[in-house]
C-alpha cells in the first residue's frame, strides 16, 4: 500500500478524533435517548413498585409479553420513518388480517369459509401484502403525503374490516380458533409459551427481538439500509444518486404491512380468535415507540433498537401501571408524558450531535 | 494538463423551448480533457436550462450533442452517469444525517458476501472514502461524522471526490462556489484544479468572474439564452470578463447613481459602501477621490 509514508500523520489524526469519540459517539446513537427513558422510567417503578414485586422475573415477563406485539410493528414503522413516510393504518391491517383469517376459518354454517388455518393464514399474508402495495403505490403516485394517505386507508381498512365481518356472520368477534385443523403447528410458532425462571414468557418475544435484529442489519449493513437512510435523508439527492426510491417506498410499506399481519397472527392464535376492532389505536403507540427511540418525523434518521426499547418503556408504563395499583385510567397521560419529555430529548441530543466539529 | 485535441463533449446549435418561451437558442459549447470550461451569465441567462440539457435531465429540441465524438440522446441523469457525465449540483448534493462515507458511496454501495449474506461493505467503504478525499487534499476528521457537520465548501469537495472516484469523466459543477464565503470558495477552486489535473474535463457553472477567472482554460459567456462569447483565457482580462457579463454596463452607471446620491448631500454612508462595492464588483480601478460626505459617525 501507498500508506506508508502517510502513517505518523494518520496517527496524529486518529488521536484527534479520538478525544471526541467516546462522548460523541454515544451522543451520536439515535436510541440513546430511548435508553436513558427506559433506565428512567424502570427506576421509577422500581421504586414506587418494589414492594408490589415489581423487580422479579415475573413482572419482567409480564412487562417483555406486552411489550413484544407493539415492539414488532415498531420496528417496521421506525424503517418506514427513517424512509420519510408514515403508516397510520398499520392498526387498521392487523384487524383487517386477524379478521380474514378468522372469516375464512369460521364454518360455513356461521358464515365463514369452513378453510382450514394455513391456507387462510397464507391468505391474510398475501392480503397484507395487497395492503402495503396499494398503501405504496398511492403514495407514490399522488405524491401526497403519506400521512394523509394512509390516515384514509386506516379507515378504509377498518370499515371493511367491520362491514364484511358483519355481512357475512352478523358478529364483530369470532372465535373458537383452536378447533380448527392445522393449529397446534400454529400456536408452537405463535403462541407458545416458554416458561424460564419459573415465570411464562411467550415466543412473541423471539420474533420481537430477531425482527429487531434483522431490521437493525439491514440498515447499517446492507446497501438497501443505506438507501433507507438516504430516500428519508434528502429524496431528490439520493436519486440523483441512482437510489431507486419508488421501490425502497414500496418494500417499507409492505413491511410495514407485513408486520401488522404477524401480529394479527400471533394475536388471533394466542386469543385464539379476533375481533374487528383488534389494532385500533396501535398505529399511533407504534409511531410514538419510534419516535421515542429516536426516530425523526422528518425521516432519515432514526434506529430499530431504539424502537424496539420505545416498545418496551411501553409494556414497562402499562404492566407498572397495574402493578402499582395506580388507576389506569392514567395511563394515557403516562404515555404522553413520555412521548413529549422523549422528543425533547432527542431534539436536544441531535442539536449535539449535529454540533460536534 | 495535456488536451487531446479533440472536445470531450460537445453541444452544436443546441435550442430548447418551453411552450412560448426560448430558454436557449442555437448554443454551442465544449470541454476538453484535462480543462476547464467556464460558464457565465446571470439570473436567467439560461444556464440552468444548459446544465440540466448537458446532465441528461432535459432533452434538447434542438441540435446535437456529441460525447466522445459520438452523438448521444440522454433520457435520464443517469444515463450521462453512466458514460462519465457527472453533476454536481449546488444543493442536492449531499445527505446531511448521514456520514461522510455513507454519503460517498450511497447509491452505488460496495458489498461482499452471497445470497441472503450480501452486505454492505463497510470496511471497504470507509477505508476508501478516507484514500479518495486524502487524494484530494481533503483531510476529515473522522468518515463517521454527519455530512452536515462539514462545512459548505468541504460538503462540495466531498461531492466532487465523489464524482471522480466514480470515473467521471466530464464533471458538471453547477454553482459550487455561490454560498461560500471566500476561503471555502478557495477551497473549492483548488479541488476544481485538482480534478482538470487528474484529466477531467471539468464545465463549471458560475455567475461570478472573479472565481472562474483563475482556474479556467475558457470561458462561455450566456445571455438572454444565447451565446454572448466563447473566449480563451489568453484573450480575455479579468475585467474583460466582468465587462461581459450581464448588465456589466448597468452596474456601472448605478455605481455612478449611487456616488452622486451619496455625493449630493443624502449622507447616506451605506449608498456610499454599496457604490465603492459595486466598483470593486465591476472592476474598475481609477484614482478619483472618495466622495466628500460627512464624517462616520461611530454608533453604538
Amino acid at each position: 500500500m501507498a500508506t506508508e509514508t502517510a502513517h505518523p500523520p494518520a496517527v496524529e489524526r486518529d488521536e484527534r478524533v479520538r478525544r471526541v469519540r467516546l462522548v460523541s459517539r454515544l451522543l451520536s446513537r439515535p436510541e440513546l435517548g430511548a435508553v436513558v427513558g427506559l433506565v428512567v422510567v424502570w427506576t421509577f417503578f422500581a421504586v414506587v413498585a418494589f414492594d408490589n414485586n415489581f423487580v422479579s422475573w415475573s413482572a419482567t415477563a409480564a412487562i417483555l409479553n406486552r411489550a413484544a406485539p407493539l415492539g414488532i410493528l415498531a420496528v417496521a414503522v421506525a424503517l418506514l420513518m427513517i424512509a420519510g413516510e408514515f403508516d397510520l393504518s398499520i392498526g387498521s391491517i392487523l384487524g383487517f388480517c386477524g379478521m380474514a383469517i378468522m372469516l375464512l376459518v369460521t364454518p360455513e354454517a356461521a358464515g365463514g369459509f369452513g378453510w382450514s388455518l394455513w391456507p387462510a393464514i397464507l391468505v391474510a399474508l398475501v392480503l397484507a401484502v395487497l395492503t402495503g402495495l396499494v398503501n405504496g403505490w398511492l403514495v407514490i403516485t399522488t405524491k401526497l403525503p403519506s400521512f394523509i394517505i394512509t390516515l384514509g386507508t386506516l379507515f378504509i381498512f377498518r370499515g371493511l374490516t367491520v362491514a364484511i365481518t358483519r355481512l357475512r356472520t352478523n358478529r364483530t368477534q369470532l372465535g373458537n380458533l383452536d378447533e380448527v385443523p392445522g393449529f397446534d403447528l400454529a400456536e408452537k410458532l405463535f403462541a407458545a409459551k416458554l416458561t424460564l425462571f419459573g415465570s411464562t414468557f411467550n415466543v412473541s418475544i423471539l420474533w420481537w427481538v430477531g425482527l429487531t435484529l434483522l431490521a437493525t442489519w439491514v440498515l447499517l449493513r446492507t446497501r438497501q439500509g443505506n438507501w433507507i437512510f438516504g430516500t428519508g435523508g434528502a429524496v431528490d439527492a439520493a436519486r440523483n444518486v441512482g437510489v431507486p426510491v419508488r421501490a425502497v417506498k414500496m418494500a417499507l410499506f409492505v413491511t410495514t404491512a407485513f408486520a401488522g399481519f404477524l401480529v394479527a397472527t400471533i394475536q388471533a392464535v394466542e386469543f385464539t380468535g379476533a375481533d374487528t376492532l383488534r389494532g385500533q389505536g396501535q398505529e399511533f403507540q407504534a409511531i410514538i415507540a419510534a419516535v421515542v427511540g429516536g426516530c425523526l418525523l422528518t425521516g432519515g434518521y432514526g434506529s430499530a433498537v431504539g424502537a424496539a426499547v420505545g416498545a418496551l418503556i411501553f409494556g414497562l408504563v402499562q404492566q407498572g401501571i397495574v402493578i402499582t395499583g395506580i388507576q389506569g385510567d392514567w395511563y394515557q397521560v403516562f404515555i404522553g408524558g413520555v412521548l413529549v419529555v422523549a422528543v425533547i430529548l432527542n431534539n436536544f441530543v441531535r442539536l449535539k450531535a449535529a454540533a460536534r466539529r | 494538463m495535456t488536451s487531446n485535441g479533440g472536445p470531450l463533449l460537445e453541444v452544436k446549435g443546441i435550442s430548447k423551448y418551453f411552450g412560448s418561451v426560448i430558454a436557449l437558442k442555437d448554443v454551442s459549447m465544449f470541454v476538453r480533457a484535462g480543462e476547464v470550461t467556464c460558464l457565465l451569465g446571470d439570473n436567467g441567462a439560461g444556464k440552468s436550462t444548459l446544465i440540466k440539457t448537458l446532465s441528461g435531465v432535459y432533452r434538447a429540441d434542438e441540435g446535437e450533442y456529441l460525447f466522445e465524438g459520438e452523438p448521444m440522446d440522454f433520457r435520464s441523469p443517469r444515463d450521462a452517469l453512466e458514460r462519465g457525465i457527472a453533476t454536481v449540483y449546488q444543493d442536492l448534493a449531499m445527505i446531511p444525517l448521514l456520514s461522510i462515507w455513507r454519503n460517498f458511496f450511497l447509491g452505488s454501495e460496495p458489498t461482499k458476501g452471497w445470497g441472503p449474506l450480501r452486505r454492505y461493505d463497510v470496511e471497504y467503504a470507509t477505508a476508501t472514502t478516507r484514500d479518495e478525499l486524502g487524494k484530494m487534499g481533503i483531510d476529515i476528521r473522522d468518515p463517521d461524522q454527519p455530512v452536515g457537520t462539514l462545512s459548505g465548501g468541504e460538503r462540495q469537495s466531498v461531492a466532487i471526490a465523489r464524482a471522480v472516484h466514480f470515473g467521471a469523466k466530464v464533471l458538471i459543477l453547477d454553482e459550487p462556489t455561490a454560498s461560500l464565503g471566500v476561503k471555502q470558495a478557495g477551497v473549492v477552486l483548488r479541488y476544481i484544479v485538482q480534478a482538470k489535473q487528474r484529466g477531467i474535463g471539468v464545465i463549471f457553472i458560475s455567475h461570478n468572474p472573479h472565481h472562474a477567472y483563475p482556474v479556467g482554460d475558457h470561458f462561455v459567456i450566456l445571455r438572454r439564452g444565447q451565446v454572448y462569447g466563447d473566449f480563451t483565457r489568453k484573450e480575455l482580462t479579468l475585467e474583460g470578463l466582468v465587462q461581459m457579463m450581464a448588465g456589466g454596463e448597468e452596474l456601472e452607471n448605478l455605481a455612478h447613481e449611487l456616488e452622486r446620491a451619496a455625493a449630493g448631500g443624502t449622507a447616506a454612508e451605506d449608498l456610499r459602501k454599496a457604490a465603492a462595492l459595486l466598483e470593486a464588483e465591476t472592476g474598475r480601478r481609477d484614482d478619483r477621490e472618495p466622495p466628500p460626505g460627512p464624517a462616520p459617525r461611530p454608533s453604538g
